[in-house]
């Protein structure tokens, strides 16, 4: 049972064959077993979750009409406002944060009957590549219990890949959802900028930041998709565009599709045995009739740096509003003011994210302004006007989404320029505003799963998904699963 | 970058370090900083900067009375409270001229 995709429950369901509270039963004894280990959840409520599959069954029961994803289990990323449920952001500074409100997200998933049953862990204010950065706990890849999971959302990837859920929502910001999709052997998608709403999602850096789901396979994620898309007054950069029947086009195979190769996403750096894997993919691509072109992102070699300003200078802007006042954190004892300020922030705020409230902080300062942030809002302009080349001549861009499978837990704690290289291929889609997404593509020899990131222009969801399927149909990487006690 | 900048910043971004913090920030900072220099090497004198990847135009909305958050829950999450108020540290000293 809790190998099974979303689709394939949802057909249990409805052939009478189970129940969602049976369903979720069977999750809830999956994290039971598993997640002593896996460490994906940061909060599980067992009585909400089988009350809400209760629910759903009642629902059909009365022969009410059901919504899109009706009993099936559904992780959250605790980055994400859930109305009376716990939301730290895996930080000491929201230890004690019960939201007033849901998130659009997480409201689109009630309307749709999904049973919520847990909050994932995370890097705290998704500020990380691997999860270590959690002030609660180190969440391990399902794969190999001895390496990270990828992140920021590194819980929501564990989740799902240990089949302690059979879906969940991520946020990716730099490639918080692609790299742990990569590293977890799972599907996906970081949506166009603007194509879900951030209502109720805590930003790390607005310009960048979009929710997105975590799956088995493409059909699941094109169903997610169709269930937390469009337009939400609440979000001032929502975009009101019609979101497509994902589901009925996807398993229509693209014709004529030409892949864009960019020669940058094939240099240093780059794994051995990921490359084989990737190019093994862009094979069995053109064995289905698609057209590999190479296509050139000269500038996205500046990605990283050009992300560690402007994405730190939000940031410190966004992040200004834990002053220990009004929620979070506040510091004991008698302090004036701005000691109050500065205590709550020291003691709340865990290393990483102080670092980079410093390197905003430092960017935006009066004298370093222009040097930095301005500069690097000009590169971004030239990272997006590679890919609106690159799109002239090519409907999607194809390369490795990470550049190495799982490293192991610790490895790169210690040099955080390390950890922010692991993100060099993902981070440029956030920069750009376009959409991207990751799909199982092989294994290292020691078992590690292999990411094959594909990326569309904005709002080319649809054919996205339509040519990550094409993939999928064609091989089996998305069956397997971890063996797990 | 050197121990005093960071020690500014620490206080422009209200954060209380320790010496030994304001050290290793000093190290790490610098060195990221080294890694951003690269993007000197391009001119980009007659690039728009790009803040946001979409065209944006304000959003307005009728100015209509809506439902808000009722008192007792936006007050539940805060550190401290004073009857219908967030209780905070004095922001005004007693000798304060509050004349204007």
């Amino acid at each position: 049972m809790i190998e099974r995709t979303a689709a394939e429950l949802i057909a249990l369901q409805a052939k009478g064959e189970a129940t969602a509270e049976a369903i979720t039963d069977a999750f809830l004894a999956s994290i039971k077993a598993r997640d002593g280990e896996v460490k994906a959840y940061q909060f599980v409520d067992e009585a909400l979750a089988r009350e809400q599959a209760k629910a759903v069954d009642a629902k059909r029961k009365s022969g009410a009409k059901l919504g899109a994803l009706a009993g099936v289990p559904i992780a959250i990323k605790d980055v994400l406002c859930t109305k009376g449920l716990p939301t730290t952001c895996s930080s000491k500074m929201l230890q004690n944060f019960i939201p007033p409100y849901d998130a659009h997200v997480i409201e689109n998933l009630k309307a749709a009957d999904a049973v919520l049953i847990g909050k994932t862990n995370m890097d705290e204010f998704a500020m990380g590549s691997s999860t270590e950065n959690s002030a609660y706990k180190t969440t391990r890849n399902p794969w190999d219990l001895e390496r990270i999971p990828g992140g920021s959302s590194g819980g929501s990837a564990a989740a799902v890949a240990a089949c302690e859920a059979a879906c969940s929502l991520g946020t990716d910001t730099g490639g918080s959802i692609r790299q742990p999709a990569s590293l977890c052997g799972i599907v996906g998608i970081k949506p166009t900028y603007g194509r879900v709403s951030r209502y109720g999602l805590i930003a790390f850096a607005s310009s960048l930041d979009q929710v997105g789901p975590f799956t088995h396979d493409v059909t699941d994620n094109a169903l997610l998709m169709e269930v937390i898309s469009g337009h939400d007054p609440r979000d001032s950069t929502s975009v009101d565009e019609p979101v497509p029947a994902y589901t009925k086009t996807l398993n229509t195979p693209v014709k004529g599709l030409t892949i864009g190769v960019a020669r940058e996403y094939f240099g240093e750096g780059l794994d051995p045995e990921v490359e084989a894997s990737v190019k093994q993919a862009l094979k069995e691509y053109e064995k289905l009739g698609a057209t590999i072109k190479e296509v050139s992102l000269p500038h996205s070699k500046y990605a990283v740096a050009v992300y560690y300003i402007v994405a730190t200078a939000e940031a410190s802007s966004n992040l200004a509003r834990y002053d220990g006042m009004h929620y979070g954190h506040r510091a004991k004892g008698k302090h004036d003011l701005i000691a109050t300020y500065s205590k709550s922030r020291a003691e709340g705020f865990g290393k990483e994210v102080q670092r980079r409230i410093m390197l905003g902080t430092y960017a935006l300062s009066s004298g370093y302004k222009d040097a930095y942030y301005l500069k690097a809002l000009k590169v971004r302009r030239l990272i997006k006007n590679d890919f609106d080349k690159a799109f002239e001549s090519c409907d999607v861009v194809m390369g490795p989404t990470a550049p190495t499978p799982a490293f192991k837990l610790g490895e790169k704690t210690a040099d955080p320029l390390s950890m922010y290289l692991s993100d060099i291929y993902t981070i440029s889609c956030n920069l750009a505003g376009i959409a991207g997404i990751s799909i199982p593509c092989g294994f290292s020899k020691t078992g590690l799963p292999i990411g094959l990131q594909i990326q569309a222009p904005p709002f080319a969801e649809e054919k996205m998904l339509q040519v990550a399927r094409m993939y999928e149909a064609a091989t089996d990487w998305h069956t397997k699963r971890p063996k797990l006690g | 970058m050197d121990i005093d900048n960071v020690r500014k910043v620490a206080k422009l971004a209200r954060l209380d370090l320790s010496e030994a913090d304001l050290a290793t920030m000093t190290t790490q900072l610098s060195a990221i900083l080294s890694y951003v220099d690269q993007l000197k090497e391009l001119d980009t004198d007659n690039v728009e900067p790009m803040a946001h990847p979409l065209p944006l135009k304000n959003v307005f909305r009728p100015d209509e009375l809506r439902p808000s958050l009722p008192v007792d829950e936006a007050l539940k999450n805060a550190p401290a409270r004073s009857g219908d108020f967030f209780a905070v540290p004095a922001i005004l000293d007693a000798g304060d001229d509050l004349s204007h």
